[in-house]
């Protein structure tokens, strides 16, 4: 190539550069700007709701952004007017042992549907799959009949009992990512004279860690936020009510009023799942990956 | 296998025979035995209950905009997402961040924030936006739900978010040397190797969909009742969110019709089975499968 070409390439190269660059400059501009207002409309609802928490029963009727003076008592108030704790322990409870039974009684069931082989296997598969297209609208009023005929309504045993029997959605997940363990590790455990019950305790669970914790994860938010269940089985009885009927109620009697105190009330219900979320971020979005199923 | 046996025949067996029996009977719970009416309720919930069918109306709105409107922003939020180089964990944390607010606190919170002369009334009053009602008007409290929804589409997004990251870059780069428009792009190569996770989203929202409850729940027995009007006011206002597991909850756990409740239940069933199934009949013309074959 001559010199005289060369010369006359060069300056042009460097113009498309500075073309490109400015290019490149403002699609990150334009991303960012959409990104950020996708964001306002994301977390802005949840500013309000804090700041108006925060607020006077007057000043929660103003179109006032910040509170003023910020009044702290909202949340004081609100645990002296309904017994959060009580609605916070029985929810936790439901949730807690209902996270622990699903654990327990899906990781066999996971198990015995992905590493041992077994005719008919695909058809209890596919029964499994079946039980979480069903709504549960078709089951509920002879279980409801059911569980009073043993004396549980108004109690939380028919929310937490069930648990221990497997959940279709636990088994699913976690026998996918069962499948995914290499078979020579299970291989090497059976040569080594392991029985399924130590394979599955020493060698899958252990493998099996983050999909485990996804799963509880998963139970444990649906319980927490549950509604439909507590409704139906506490009856009443509102001694057993968890903090989703608790704020329904408490909606229900200051309609329209009150919004500081009912801002209050629902930051206390979301705060503890929230806080779980930011913790366990990575576990919980690698099992939404996992699956594609929502949890 | 054992414990899933015992609650696959106790939850879902021995329940869904029974409540296939209590359809065809009038059963009030009470101490009289089920009372054999044949095909009466069917009859009488296709010619003589206009609730059965607004109801039905109103669900079938819900899931004909919701699901598709969180499927479009659910695409659009996780295309947004791919873009920034920096910032995406931050961004991906806020779309989310509303995902975790357990349904009754969003619920609680958009009456808060939808209603006259809240946040939201404010904010479309600055852009001199149309500044309805809401959950006041019966035109816009499905909307306002439907706004409830939205909010929580994380879960949906972070799946889109792995479908497209999942998409070979070749493909674009084959398109861009081609010279291939972006809009080219997105119509022949990214909505066909992400509409099986379209499809997938589609079936879930339907399943879910015809069974939406919590949200109408907290929102109708919130605004019903206000006036003074008896009972617990749910449908409110003017019966616009009385949607069909609101109507069945009624009959079933309100007025102890057990037997008209079953029979609705299974009505449901029935809807979402032939929903679903016209759905994946339909999708072998528009979902394109890599390896080919049903996953």
């Amino acid at each position: 190539m001559s010199e005289a070409t060369v010369a006359a390439v060069v300056p042009r190269t460097r113009q498309r550069t500075a073309e490109a660059r400015r290019k490149a400059f403002l699609s990150t501009v334009a991303t960012h700007s959409v990104a950020i207002a996708l964001t306002a409309c994301f977390v802005l609802p949840l500013f309000f709701v804090v700041t108006t928490s925060l607020m006077s029963q007057q000043q929660a009727l103003t179109h006032d952004l910040i509170p003023h003076p910020f009044q702290w008592r909202n949340y004081t108030d609100i645990f002296s007017e309904e017994p959060i704790f009580r609605y916070g322990w029985n929810t936790f409870v439901y949730a807690g042992l209902a996270t622990f039974g699903v654990i327990v009684s899906s990781v066999p069931v996971a198990y015995a549907l992905s590493v041992i082989k077994w005719r008919g296997q695909r058809l209890v598969f596919l029964l499994v799959i079946s039980t979480m297209m069903l709504p549960s609208q078709v089951t509920i009023v002879p279980l409801f009949l059911f569980f009073r005929n043993l004396g549980w309504i108004g109690s939380l045993k028919p929310l937490i009992v069930p648990a221990f029997l497997g959940d279709a959605f636990s088994i699913f997940l976690l026998r996918q990512f069962f499948l995914t363990i290499p078979s020579d590790l299970i291989d090497a455990a059976r040569v080594d004279g392991a029985n399924q019950f130590q394979i599955m305790w020493h060698v899958v669970v252990k493998v099996a860690k983050p999909a485990i914790a996804a799963v509880g994860l998963f139970q444990f938010l649906y319980c927490w936020n549950d509604f439909f269940g507590p409704l139906i089985y506490s009856s009443n009885n509102d001694s057993i009510w968890t903090l989703s009927v608790g704020l329904q109620h408490f909606t229900t009697i200051h309609r329209g009023v009150l919004w500081n105190q009912q801002m209050a009330a629902s930051v206390v219900f979301m705060l503890p799942v929230i806080i779980l979320f930011l913790i366990a971020q990575k576990a919980f979005i690698e099992g939404v990956t996992l699956t594609g199923v929502k949890g | 296998m054992s414990p899933w046996i015992v609650g696959f025949l106790a939850l879902y067996v021995y329940p869904m025979l029974a409540s296939l029996y209590y359809s065809f009977t009038k059963y009030d719970g009470g101490k009289a035995a089920p009372k054999w009416v044949g095909l009466f309720n069917y009859r009488f919930m296709f010619t003589a209950d206009p609730l059965f069918w607004a109801s039905l109306r109103n669900t079938i709105w819900m899931v004909a905009v919701s699901v598709p409107l969180s499927i479009v922003l659910g695409v659009g939020s996780a295309y947004v997402l791919t873009k920034p180089r920096r910032g995406r964990a931050f961004y991906r944390t806020a779309f989310f961040l509303p995902t975790m607010v357990p349904a009754v606190a969003a619920s609680v919170a958009f009456l808060f924030l939808l209603n006259a002369g809240g946040p939201i009334d404010h904010i479309l009053g600055f852009f001199h936006l149309p500044q309805p009602l809401w959950f006041l008007n019966a035109q816009w409290s499905k909307p306002g739900l439907v706004v409830i929804g939205l909010w929580g589409i994380g879960s949906t997004m972070i799946i889109f978010l792995a479908a497209l990251l999942d998409v070979p870059t070749h493909l674009y780069e084959a398109a861009d040397i081609e010279g291939a428009s972006a809009w080219q792009k997105l119509r022949y190569i990214t909505l066909p190797m992400i509409s099986p996770v379209i499809f997938f989203t589609a079936v879930i929202g339907i399943i879910y969909g015809f069974q939406y409850f919590t949200e109408a729940y907290v929102v109708g027995s919130s605004i019903g009742g206000a006036a003074g009007s008896s009972g617990s006011g749910l449908g409110a206002p003017q019966g616009s969110t009385l949607f069909y597991t609101i109507w069945l909850y009624q009959q079933g756990f309100e007025a102890f019709h057990l037997g008209y409740a079953s029979a609705m239940a299974w009505m449901l069933f029935a809807i979402v089975l032939v929903c679903t199934l016209v759905l994946i009949r339909s999708s072998n013309r528009w979902v394109f499968y890599q390896g080919g074959g049903f996953r």
